[in-house]
């Protein structure tokens, strides 16, 4: 869907104005119903039994005197998730399906295994207690590199390595070989004034989200029903749900709830398909409510990986050459997010010459889930790194450097495509220009930028617009509301319809109540679900303008909308004063009936976003541990519909890279148990831990979408963990290669590494 | 097992309730009371958003049981606006957009006005150390403490409502 | 489960005594609280110190500060002589958790619980602190780095509990400090802690010294060597360093989530350093 017009000629009256979001009254005051808040009469209470072991196999489970306890009402196990046809014929369904329910075995530490409802959630839990099962305990792997050897513990006997011809026929954890490039990479090395290479490490890093997943299940003995749950994609959970249960999709209806934090962690399934199977045979509504430690040890983290990469430039700052190898471990499961990193790795730049492989492997963790622009910041942690170092060896302005190699509009990408318009080089121009580039650093203290890139998402999108008796407008979009989207929705049909915001409500519809809706992700929902929300307003517009001129006598083409008022389109139409929405609105039953907009789209055009950080840190050498000063970001949003909400996914998507980069980590003992499973352990920023998170919007238009919107959730957490890391070599006159850089890796690397300071 | 009696007052209403020994208060405020503003994010004090005031104190209500709450004062998220007046926290959190999915905002707005209630001009850093327990993970914290800032400001009437 | 808030420290005993099962006590219930819900603990009854008037209570006796065991670590640090005479202690205990979780959380809580990293306990331990313990058999007082056999671990016998604290006078010229290392700047369980309690002459030179780490082993470590490079100095450079050498020789730890071995003991010596500087400080201003 393209561009209306040059946006220097464009004002817009509500688009790019902060208005107050209409989700934000009940959400101050607690009312907003989340996940957990729902109940219903006569409800039970589901606890989910999960795996003690990394890897074992179930030889037995013996649920019979879980089941006599008073109160226990239906325990599900593997056996009633059989094998229905629509699941076996699909790859991706059919892990879900394992990772729901554990069956042959368990294959990672809080892998389910049953289920229990019971009366209350006490004598749930006291029910696990008492379900008997038989391990056999198996050798583990959590390591991506261990799990690629060849002695290594096999998750799966049917896995072979895809993408290579010559892959042995024999069982592997080598899920998939990826590779892709252009040009003679060695040529490219060759030509090369200074060539450097690494092998960096990052940590599984977990979304974090502060609500744990929940629903509630209510099945009816005609084995239809309603599902309540925090997703980031109610038609999802509804897909799988009955497809997991045997159902028709038309028999479950999923109303999604108000969602506390997803960051993509919500954009699949844990345990909602158990829920309706404990409904449908208790009979019974259930709601299961994770706690925290079960959303660490059985949710969807982000992969933890190993990056080598290897770079060469002229002395001009020119890069010939770079040269990537990515092994991800993706849990449990194939499908780390590994091509997404070796696709993204690069995409900030325009090396002569490319070659980038990706690993796929599957470890005894659990199943890697969407983590906000999935498998790029691990990647450009390692690429930034590199960029940085070039750049400083030359005697090069890092940001001068970045620029000089930087994709611009209209070149081809690294990954292949070609850029329309994007807003890098904007971005590093105006973190050159910004006062924190120019204040002077103190002892200990270190300066460092990343770029980063996110692709961005389209996807199938339906929306309906409903005109109210009063001219009021009820819009009805399928994609949860994440961070304010709402509000953006609202503002974006009144600038349409010529109404003040605050006459467009926005409601997030049910399954039943709408046509289908990917998910919440790919920062999808300000593109796609903005677009169709311009289109639906703009065809009731077009019904608007029909009714008028049915009163008016006139053809409905001589009439147009403008300023929320049908108006004659010229001179020759005729003579009327403009009808307002609301005059309209009340005619509409004598006009012909409801007036309403609708539109169904698969979006294309959604522009990537990239952004530039700029990061001071300070380091206690004597500790390890790193303090940051300030933090910029500059970001390239097309057009912000809601600045004030693009501003804080700015801010939250950086301080989560800030944590991924600092402390964040997955920890497992030698029996591949999690270590840290709560929110104690695993390190998240705290807001003592932080400085005012500076922003400052670019806005390059978008040429895919009517207003220029692009998405902007996911490229902030992309540059952090190289900024930071940047900054920390800088200070410390050593290159940090393992995230997170917790004090005890920082101290054992300054002590191992670190040359006495230059001045800055 | 028989229940605890408990008699308390809620947001200034007499409130009783029966709850099992080993219930939390934010399993009978959710639960039995319907309160569901109070939030359970970690279960184990790590995360505030379940923070109510207690007799005065800020507290997780995960960690306090329901049996303890006998002749004390609670106060909530469900409290703190008077009828359909916010409070100045609620009206600077909504229009300085410090919330976005908003999981955190009620432990966050309940441990804030605390903060405020016994120290009426707080610092950057200690709303900053005031505040680390309460876990924001869409924000950045940086809209939160701000909105902190300017509802405080107000408070002690140096701007005019917001 | 049964839960039961007495009104007297006998009415506790009893209840305690009489109990057949496993009994707990509540005092301020953050740790309490998370092992009853994580299924870690199964009590049978739990007794509620916090209706004991006697136990809410900080008093100046003759011999030195009292701190009830329901006295939470919020009040602890609004009380002025308490943060005046015993600094280290009070800001130890104020680093416990959150905010939520210093108006709940108590020092003879943290004593109990005898986890070796807990933060108010090598600030208790400098300072020398005695426990009272109230059980059948009467009322005894003990030294608090006796509390504590192992990691979860108490001396406590059947129908004991420690029912307040007391901070020992002061020498003029004493004062103490308490550092811990965590990798962010709150929320986080100590890597290391390190309290210390000195005194100094007129001279400015340190006459008594008193050196406790935390979370460098099984239980809280006393160490001697280090308070001996203190005493007879002023805490130059050269002192400071023999105290960090000997904190890092006398640490014991183990590699675990929070930290490395060589990490630990590293940190535990360069606590000692800036946690003795502070110290001093604060004394001379006590003379």
């Amino acid at each position: 869907m393209p561009l209306d017009r040059d946006p220097a000629d464009r004002t817009y009256k509500v688009v790019g104005h902060r208005h107050n979001r209409p989700d934000g009254i009940d959400k101050v005051t607690g009312r907003a119903k989340f996940g957990a808040d729902l109940a219903a009469p006569g409800l039970l209470h589901g606890r989910i039994l999960r795996s003690p072991h990394a890897h074992a196999r179930i030889k037995s489970i013996d649920t019979s005197k879980a089941l006599a306890l008073e109160g226990v009402k239906a325990i599900v196990t593997a056996a009633d998730f059989p094998d229905h046809p629509q699941v076996l014929e699909d790859g991706e369904l059919t892990n879900i399906r394992y990772n729901v329910m554990a069956r042959e075995k368990a294959l990672y530490d809080g892998h389910a295994v049953a289920a229990v409802a019971a009366s209350n959630p006490r004598i749930a839990a006291k029910a696990l207690k008492l379900i008997e099962v038989d391990y056999e305990v198996l050798p583990h792997v959590v390591d991506v590199e261990l799990a690629m050897k060849d002695d290594a513990p096999i998750l799966h006997d049917h896995i072979r390595t895809e993408g290579m011809e010559d892959a042995p026929d024999c069982p592997t954890n080598v899920a998939e070989r990826i590779e892709l490039g252009y040009g003679d990479v060695e040529a490219g090395f060759a030509e090369a004034d200074v060539v450097i290479e690494r092998q960096f490490r990052t940590g599984a890093a977990h979304q974090g989200y502060i609500e744990p997943h929940a629903c509630l299940a209510n099945i009816s003995g005609d084995g239809s029903g309603d599902l309540w749950c925090c997703t980031q994609g109610q038609f999802m959970v509804r897909d799988v749900c009955a497809q997991l249960n045997g159902m028709d999709v038309s028999k479950l209806r999923v109303t999604p709830s108000e969602i506390g934090g997803g960051f993509g962690g919500k954009t699949t399934v844990f345990i909602e398909p158990v829920a309706v199977a404990l409904s449908r045979k208790a009979g019974k509504p259930v709601k299961i409510v994770m706690n925290r430690g079960e959303v660490f040890r059985a949710t969807g983290p982000t992969a933890s990986s190993a990056i080598w990469v290897k770079m060469g430039c002229k002395r001009d700052g020119t890069i010939t050459a770079a040269q990537a190898e990515l092994k991800y471990q993706g849990g449990a499961f194939p499908g780390s997010p590994v091509s997404m990193g070796a696709m993204t790795a690069f995409a900030c730049y325009q090396p002569k010459t490319l070659k980038a492989i990706g690993w796929d492997v599957v470890t005894n963790r659990p199943k890697q889930a969407a983590y906000r622009a999935p498998g790029a910041p691990m990647a450009a942690f390692a690429v930034e790194s590199i960029v940085e170092e070039l750049a400083h060896t030359i005697g090069m302005d890092p940001v001068d450097f970045r620029l000089k190699n930087a994709a611009t509009s209209g070149s081809k990408s690294a990954y292949g495509p070609t850029y329309s318009d994007i807003g890098l080089v904007e971005t590093l121009e105006a973190v050159k220009a910004h006062p924190n580039y120019a204040i002077k650093l103190g002892p200990n203290q270190g300066r460092g930028v990343a770029s980063g890139f996110w692709f961005n998402f389209g996807g199938q999108t339906a929306v309906t617009l409903n005109l109210n008796i009063d001219g009021t407008v009820a819009l009805s979009v399928g994609t949860p509301d994440i961070g304010g989207s709402r509000a953006s929705m609202c503002a974006m049909a009144a600038e349409e319809l010529g109404i003040p915001y605050h006459h467009v409500q926005t409601i997030i519809a049910d399954t039943g109540s709408l046509g289908f809706n990917d998910v919440t992700d790919g920062s999808r929902v300000t593109f796609a679900s903005g677009l169709a929300t311009i289109e639906a307003a703009r065809n009731a517009a077009k019904v608007l303008c029909e009714r008028a001129a049915k009163i008016w006598g006139i053809p409905a083409d001589a009439v147009t909308w403008e300023n929320g008022c049908a108006v004659p389109a010229g001179p020759n139409a005729g003579e009327f004063p403009p009808m307002t929405i609301k005059e309209l609105a009340k005619k509409a039953g004598e006009t012909g009936g409801p007036i309403a907009g609708h539109f169904e789209v698969s979006a294309d055009g959604a522009g990537p976003s990239f952004a530039t950080h700029l990061v001071d840190a300070e380091v206690d050498r004597e500790t390890g541990r790193i303090t940051i000063l300030r933090y910029l970001i500059v970001q390239d949003a097309g057009k912000a519909v809601s600045p004030a909400y693009v501003e804080g996914q700015m801010q939250g998507g950086a301080v989560q890279g800030i944590g991924w980069a600092l402390n964040e980590e997955y920890i497992y003992n030698d029996k591949g148990v999690m270590e840290n499973p709560g929110f104690l352990d695993y390190r998240v920023p705290v807001a003592s831990d932080l400085p005012m998170i500076d922003t400052q919007i670019v806005e390059v238009p978008n040429p895919g979408h009517p207003y220029g919107v692009r998405g902007v959730g996911e490229t902030s957490i992309v540059p952090p963990l190289g900024a930071v890391a940047n900054a920390v070599a800088a200070a410390v006159g050593a290159r940090p290669e393992e995230l997170p850089m917790s004090p005890p890796r920082l101290l054992k690397l300054m002590k191992e590494q670190a040359q006495p300071l230059a001045a800055e | 097992m028989s229940q605890v009696h408990v008699t308390t007052k809620i947001n200034g209403d007499s409130t009783e309730y029966l709850c099992d020994a080993d219930e939390t208060l934010l399993d009978v405020l959710r639960d039995r009371l319907q309160m569901t503003g109070s939030k359970e994010g970690c279960g184990t004090g790590d995360c505030g958003a379940c923070t109510i005031i207690l007799d005065g104190r800020p507290v997780c209500s995960c960690l306090v049981l329901g049996a303890e709450a006998e002749g004390r004062s609670v106060e909530t998220i469900e409290g703190m606006a008077n009828g359909e007046e916010l409070h100045p926290l609620q009206r600077h959190f909504l229009n300085g957009a410090a919330l976005q999915c908003g999981i955190c905002t009620p432990g966050i707005l309940v441990a804030a006005k605390a903060l405020l209630a016994q120290n009426a001009n707080p610092s950057e850093t200690e709303i900053r150390y005031w505040l680390a327990g309460n876990l924001c993970r869409c924000t950045g914290y940086d809209k939160i403490i701000r909105a902190v800032q300017s509802a405080a400001a107000e408070m002690r009437g140096e701007t005019h409502a917001a | 489960m049964r839960y039961e808030s007495p009104t007297t420290v006998e009415a506790a005993v009893t209840l305690l005594a009489n109990e057949a099962g496993k009994a707990h006590i509540l005092a301020g219930g953050t740790d309490l609280l998370v092992r009853l819900r994580s299924g870690f603990i199964e009590p049978d009854l739990i007794v509620d110190l916090k209706r004991i008037d006697a136990l809410k209570s900080i008093t100046m006796e003759s011999d030195g500060l009292r701190v009830g065991a329901a006295v939470p670590s919020a009040m602890l640090n609004e009380h002025a002589d308490a943060v005046a005479g015993w600094p280290g202690v009070c800001e130890a205990a104020i680093l416990i958790g959150s905010t939520q979780v210093q108006g709940r959380a108590t020092i003879s809580g943290n004593l109990c619980n005898a986890s070796p990293a807990a933060d108010s306990v090598p600030a208790m331990v400098a300072a020398r602190a005695i426990a009272r313990i109230s059980g059948p058999q009467g009322m005894r007082d003990v030294p608090v780095e006796e509390i504590a056999t192992g990691p979860g671990k108490t001396s406590l016998a059947k129908g004991e509990f420690v029912d307040s604290i007391l901070l020992p006078k002061r020498a003029p010229g004493t004062s103490d400090a308490y550092l811990r290392f965590i990798p962010r700047t709150e929320m986080d369980i100590a890597v290391v802690g390190v309290g210390i309690c000195v005194t100094v002459d007129k001279t400015g030179t340190c006459t008594a010294a008193r050196v406790a780490l935390g979370a460098v082993a099984a239980k809280i470590l006393v160490v001697e060597a280090a308070a001996q490079a203190l005493i007879g100095t002023k805490g130059d450079e050269a002192a400071l360093n023999a105290l960090a050498a000997a904190c890092s020789a006398a640490a014991t730890p183990i590699d675990d989530k929070r930290g490395t071995v060589a990490f630990r003991k590293e940190i535990a010596g360069t606590l000692a350093k800036r946690a003795a500087k502070i110290a001093l400080s604060r004394a001379e201003k006590n003379l």
